[in-house]
């Protein structure tokens, strides 16, 4: 009988458990999420419609603007409002603003040191010390980003329903603009270090269905409909067509299904579902790090995340330089609350992310369903461990790196459990 | 003396102050020269396991105290800290967590969870001083980066004294030149909000929530008269005020206001 237990994973937003049972050849896995029960749902009944999107912001620090995002879209979605261009234009940079924070957060922070055996980033500092600069200035880029469109990098202030409580100035822009220059050439340190760890990657494969938004436009981000690998494009409206969650009773964070009897969200997904609508640049380095789509193997989701950031860094500069050539203006914000449901489907670093609320006449809400890209997760985490650990178990490796395996795995959906509720520990018993 | 011990601990919220922690980016390195970390599970592989409590010098903790099983870990935590700060508004006051006490919790666990209602443990939310002492709050939602920096240097060279403004948002916002947002329309808790964030939110076009809490002594006449001459009551004050403060008793000695 050998028993593994290792409490509280290290290195993810949040805590989860790990636990494998092995006895005479039976195998029992479990992604368990004791963290503490939120109740964001209930505490949104009754509010107004104009703090929603401040209250469902404090969801999480990490994606707060995504949050932030999908609930003012969902209200708009609700009220009828069509934001105008410039205010569409500064959305998507608040969100590459988080994307450029949240990625370089996971990929060089909480992921690198998997791949070079280092406890944490601190202990790369004498051995990486240009890379982890670079790292630490993409991050602070991210942030730079949101602080300047978002009013703040956690939880941002000055983006509403109809618009933006502040316009950025001219040359507040063209100082972002020349700090996205800089980044350009700090990613491009990090995809040649991803491209020289690329082969440390394990060779784990699981087919599994991969839920986005799809856009005809460009690659999606706050706009679009719903696409599944398995079951093909439906209106964003008609998630629970896709999204179908229930309870586990050792985890405190709701799960969901599909076609099988899980599915995957979050870079590798989108990358996947998407891959046609990225830059060139952000293709190219697909290729430089022979990302392949669709790919089934989850250890992929640390290239899917370097190739978005890419684009990320690119796209912003285009965004920018269209903002300038329109002009900024200060825009009146017309809100007239009305009843009725909206959908705010959004995809945040982790996934796509729904927020669906119903509001009364009075603009106050009677009911709200928040689906979280973590939770779309978590099963699909579970029966990925179910898949591998036979196969860990018959190459002969040691409780310690069995468990090392598992935590890594885990870690590469960047698992945001504060989000899907708010935990990991790793407990694996072999009998 | 070597290096001071540093642990960083999360309970229930959105680890958003962990993370005002890493946007420290330009000083992260330097501090981190300067102390010896022994527990940072969202950051790093150190400590003998993420969850057991280790000895430190300054304990950094974030989130607030929702279940039983949190209150269990904060006793433990205290027993292993020499100092213990509370970061940000859920662990300083109950920030944004205290929002669920105003409603019956077990009707909420079934509105979330249905039939499996019963696997989930919850408590009112409240903050670390209810069941611990504190030795430090820095408020916030998030915690603010400038504040967190100043504090810590004074924590870790001890010279001159550590203190929060003990005045309102209301005078930064005056600083900084910023249009009152009670003149577009809005209620703005600035009045009685304490300072320190440099009146974030005015300053981009939104208005205070409150979410450093209140000032000590809130003025709340000279606060009353600036709700009634923009048509707005107390009362619609303290259902905006209790976004971050609802676990507080400042609240409910707000409300006696409004009777007399």
């Amino acid at each position: 009988m050998v028993e593994v237990y290792i409490p509280y994973l290290t290195r993810i937003e949040g805590h989860g458990n790990i636990v494998v049972k092995e006895k005479e050849g039976k195998i029992e896995c479990r992604w368990e999420i004791p963290e503490a029960p939120r109740f964001y749902e209930a505490m949104l009944r009754g509010k107004p419609w104009d703090k929603v999107a401040h209250i469902t912001s404090r969801i999480c620090g990490i994606c707060s603007a995504g949050h932030t995002l999908a609930s003012i879209k969902a209200t708009e979605d609700a009220f009828g409002i069509k934001p105008s261009e410039q205010t569409w234009l500064l959305r998507i940079l608040l969100n590459y603003g988080e994307y450029i924070q949240s990625h370089s957060l996971h990929a060089f922070f909480l992921a690198l040191p998997d791949f070079v055996g280092a406890p944490s980033v601190i202990h790369l500092i004498p051995s990486h010390k240009e890379a982890v600069l670079a790292a630490v200035r993409l991050k602070k880029l991210g942030n730079d980003i949101a602080d300047l469109i978002g009013g703040r990098a956690v939880h941002p202030c000055s983006a509403f329903v109809g618009g933006f409580g502040r316009i950025p100035t001219e040359n507040e822009l063209l100082a972002l603009k020349a700090k996205l220059q800089k980044g350009q050439q700090d990613i491009h340190i990090m995809v040649d270090v991803f491209a020289s760890l690329r082969k440390s990657l394990p060779n784990f494969e699981r087919k599994t269905e991969f839920i986005s938004l799809y856009w005809k436009n460009e690659y999606p981000w706050i706009d679009g409909d719903i696409v599944s690998s398995e079951s093909g494009v439906i209106p964003y409206r008609e998630y629970l067509k896709f999204v179908h969650e229930w309870v586990k009773p050792y985890s405190s964070a709701k799960r969901a299904k599909n076609v099988f009897s899980s599915y995957a969200v979050g870079p590798l997904a989108r990358v996947n579902n998407n891959f046609k609508q990225l830059l060139d640049s952000a293709k190219e380095t697909a290729e430089k790090l022979s990302l392949k789509t669709p790919s089934y193997n989850p250890f992929h989701s640390n290239l899917a995340r370097i190739v978005e950031l890419v684009h990320c860094i690119d796209d912003a500069i285009a965004k920018i330089d269209k903002l300038l050539a329109k002009g900024l203006k200060e825009e009146k914000l017309n809100v007239t609350p009305r009843a009725g449901r909206g959908v705010g489907a959004v995809e945040v670093p982790r996934g796509i992310l729904f927020h669906d609320y119903t509001y009364n006449e009075t603009g106050h809400i009677s009911n709200a369903n928040l689906v979280i890209p973590t939770n779309q997760n978590h099963e699909n985490i579970e029966d990925d461990i179910r898949a591998w650990v036979p196969t860990l178990i018959k190459q002969k490796l040691s409780d310690e790196q069995i468990g090392f395996n598992l935590s890594m795995l885990v870690r590469s959906y960047d698992p945001c459990v504060s989000c899907s509720t708010h935990l990991i520990k790793v407990n694996f018993k072999r009998e | 003396m070597g290096k001071p011990k540093v642990a960083i601990y999360d309970f229930t919220g959105c680890e958003g102050c962990e993370l005002q922690i890493v946007n420290c980016e330009e000083e992260l390195l330097d501090i981190i020269a300067n102390i010896e970390l022994v527990y940072w599970r969202e950051a790093a592989t150190i400590s003998p396991d993420g969850k057991t409590p280790v000895d430190c010098d300054i304990a950094l903790v974030e989130g607030g105290i929702t279940t039983p099983h949190d209150i269990e870990r904060i006793r433990k935590i205290r027993l292993k800290s020499k100092i213990l700060v509370a970061c940000g508004s859920c662990a300083s006051f109950g920030g944004i967590n205290a929002l669920k006490n105003d409603l019956p919790l077990d009707e909420m666990k079934h509105l979330v969870y249905g039939d499996m209602a019963q696997h989930f443990e919850t408590i009112p939310a409240a903050p670390m001083r209810n069941y611990v002492k504190v030795d430090y709050e820095l408020p916030g939602c998030p915690m603010v980066k400038a504040e967190f920096l100043k504090f810590f240097k004074w924590l870790l060279l001890g010279k001159d004294k550590w203190e929060l403004p003990r005045y309102s948002v209301c005078i930064e916002c005056k600083r900084k030149e910023n249009l009152c947002v009670y003149d577009k329309g809005m209620l703005c808790l600035g009045p009685v909000t304490r300072a320190g964030c440099g009146a974030n939110c005015p300053s981009f076009g939104a208005p205070c929530e409150g979410c450093r809490g209140l000032v000590p002594e809130p003025n709340v006449n000279a606060a009353l008269d600036v709700l009634t001459e923009h048509g707005l009551s107390l009362e619609d004050a303290i259902n905006n005020l209790k976004m971050f403060c609802n676990a507080e008793k400042p609240v409910a000695t707000l409300h006696t206001w409004t009777k007399k």
